[in-house]
């Protein structure tokens, strides 16, 4: 049984409070990307991708997927957890010595769920293009999806990917990029202005589609069957996500500002009392 | 000991073409990926005979490694193909992260390494690549002779699971290898017997190393040559074997001094017997357009080199 629109949204109130006790409680970590992607992976993972029970590497049968931005590895541990992964009391270890959530996502301490290392930005649409075409070879009609940042756009390795999932027609990916339109040092355009994204990417012969309101589950929801639709197609198709970071969190929204930054304790108090529910079980 | 002698000259790219021509029949598991170089790395007969199992990824060598990297989420063995700079320096991020920190099975297999390129220059003949392959955690790093050797390490590294550098070049050179010689990862070969010295080659030096051993023999010095096509993990075993025997060390390799083998090998010697070395290298420079043999005359990498390298650590015992 798929979770309906009132559970997805109990949970994403869960997921926002794992992501902001996480970082409160080693004083690091980025919670501004991750809780404006929260209504999203939670969406992803519990509503549209195909799942097999347990873990293993290969994920042969199965939708498979890449989180490329591997800051926001908060709300990624938090809706692994939550996905059943590994255990939620496991999230209180993000970021400590002998760790399997390391500041970063990485295969290397054996997490279920992460099938690649990511952090230095820009290298997860080449894997999960190279995931795609190892699915076409194993006749495995399952879906490969990415998460980027819309800053993380300006590494050149990803224009190279574009270039070439058009060009290999690669279309059993959805690639959705995280349009908060901020990054480390201030505004995308401010940074290194991009034009538009939805142009560059059609250019390159992908099959673009927007979510303007990628913090609301219904519209991530009926733009996440859209793109499913899309695919098998002959292009690869792209999710323009418009989402604003901090999202669910007043003082964390409209701002940089909680990029890379944590709480103390009491914005935490503040925050969590913003992220409610009677029926939360914080780990 | 068996003398071995040249049974035909050949490049080692081409040995690398015929152990993915054969991998492709026996290994359904086995995928190649080029960027723009199938001519130069050999790849025809697979790209022929295996069309779905052959990527060409364009001029885009960052993507290739990723790509490679997600192709083995499937279980898929895939073997990249470009010239060595292109394969190491260019992209050394993309294989820290995405292939070695995540341990994802990928074989990157380097043509045109070092100075014997020749003509093209500097801009190409990367002498670093040892040196950065070497200091990622689990990589494997081999360096082959000649062609046999080549395709004994091709084939040997699809059945070897974990990230692998496989070097080597394009000069026509000697084949001396037995081509029924296993290829065993990790395990050096012991090519002639000496007690004066022992001589530590790699790549194309061991040819070089051989020749030397010769001359050596005819001035009365008798020299031990160790073939030491894998860097990572190195056989200290066999080395210091050797130089329990022999007390001085001779490494030879077409690589920067710093960072190469010999370095690897003096690690060796100062944690367990600190001995004499002398390393027959490049010296911490580019390299430059020329001939094969020129530049391997100029920068001091041929059999001379080997001999005057031995004659100096003799006195040093």
């Amino acid at each position: 049984m798929k979770p309906n629109t009132q559970q997805l949204s109990d949970l994403t109130i869960q997921v926002r409070r794992d992501i902001l006790r996480m970082v409160h409680a080693v004083n690091s970590g980025h919670p501004g990307g991750s809780l404006g992607c929260t209504e999203f992976l939670v969406t992803l993972y519990q509503n549209i991708m195909e799942r097999k029970e347990g873990f293993d590497m290969d994920g042969i049968g199965e939708d498979i997927f890449f989180l490329s931005n591997g800051h926001i590895s908060p709300v990624f541990y938090s809706v692994l957890a939550r996905s059943g992964y590994f255990p939620v009391s496991e999230l209180a270890t993000f970021r400590l010595l002998n760790s399997r959530l390391q500041g970063h996502p990485t295969t290397h301490e054996g997490l279920p769920g992460i099938r690649m290392a990511s952090g230095s930005l820009g290298q997860g649409l080449s894997v999960a293009l190279g995931a795609a075409q190892a699915k076409k070879l194993n006749g495995d009609n399952h879906l490969i999806y990415t998460l980027h940042g819309d800053g993380e756009l300006q590494e050149g390795q990803n224009w190279e990917a574009i270039m070439y999932a058009s060009a290999k027609k690669v279309d059993n990916l959805i690639a959705t990029v995280d349009v908060n339109g901020k990054q480390i040092d201030g505004t995308t355009d401010e940074v290194l202005a991009m034009g538009s994204i939805r142009a560059k990417f059609e250019a390159f012969d992908w099959d673009v589609l927007e979510i303007a309101e990628g913090n609301n589950i219904d519209a991530i929801l009926a733009g996440l069957n859209d793109a499913k639709s899309r695919t098998g197609k002959g292009k690869p198709v792209c999710i323009l996500l418009h989402t604003e970071m901090g999202n669910g969190v007043d003082f964390m929204m409209h701002t940089h500002a909680w990029h890379g930054k944590a709480p103390n304790n009491d914005q935490l108090a503040s925050a969590l009392a913003q992220n409610y529910s009677a029926d939360q079980i914080d780990y | 000991m068996k003398k071995y002698e040249n049974t035909g000259s050949k490049d080692t790219r081409s040995g690398f073409g015929a152990g993915m021509t054969e991998l492709g029949q026996k290994n359904e598991k086995v995928v190649a990926l080029c960027a723009d170089l199938i001519g130069s790395l050999k790849f025809d007969d697979f790209k022929k005979n295996h069309p779905e199992r052959f990527f060409q990824i364009g001029i885009a060598e960052a993507n290739m490694i990723g790509i490679a990297a997600g192709l083995t989420i499937g279980g898929k063995i895939p073997f990249t193909g470009t010239f060595a700079n292109f394969s190491t320096g260019r992209v050394y991020d993309q294989i820290r992260q995405s292939v070695a920190y995540s341990d994802k099975n990928v074989k990157i297999c380097a043509s045109h390494a070092g100075l014997t390129l020749g003509e093209d220059g500097a801009t190409h003949q990367i002498l670093e690549d040892i040196g950065l392959m070497k200091m990622l955690p689990g990589m494997t790093v081999i360096n082959t002779c000649d062609y046999n050797q080549t395709k004994a390490a091709t084939l040997a590294l699809a059945d070897h699971h974990g990230p692998a550098y496989l070097r080597f070049g394009r000069p026509v050179v000697p084949n001396f290898m037995p081509a029924d010689e296993p290829f065993v990862i990790g395990k050096a070969i012991l090519l002639s017997e000496g007690t004066d010295v022992t001589i530590v080659a790699t790549g194309h030096l061991v040819w070089e190393a051989l020749i030397a051993a010769e001359a050596l023999e005819a001035k009365g010095i008798s020299a031990e040559v160790i073939n030491i096509h894998t860097i990572k993990p190195l056989d200290e075993e066999a080395i210091l074997k050797s130089l329990a025997k022999t007390k001085c060390v001779v490494t030879a390799e077409e690589h920067n001094i710093l960072g190469g083998l010999g370095e690897s090998v003096s690690r060796v010697l100062a944690l367990n017997t600190p001995s004499p070395q002398e390393f027959v290298a490049v010296n911490d420079s580019f390299g430059e357009s020329g001939t094969p043999e020129q530049l391997m005359e100029k920068y001091k990498l041929n059999n001379q080199a080997i001999v005057e390298a031995v004659e100096r650590v003799i006195k040093r015992k």
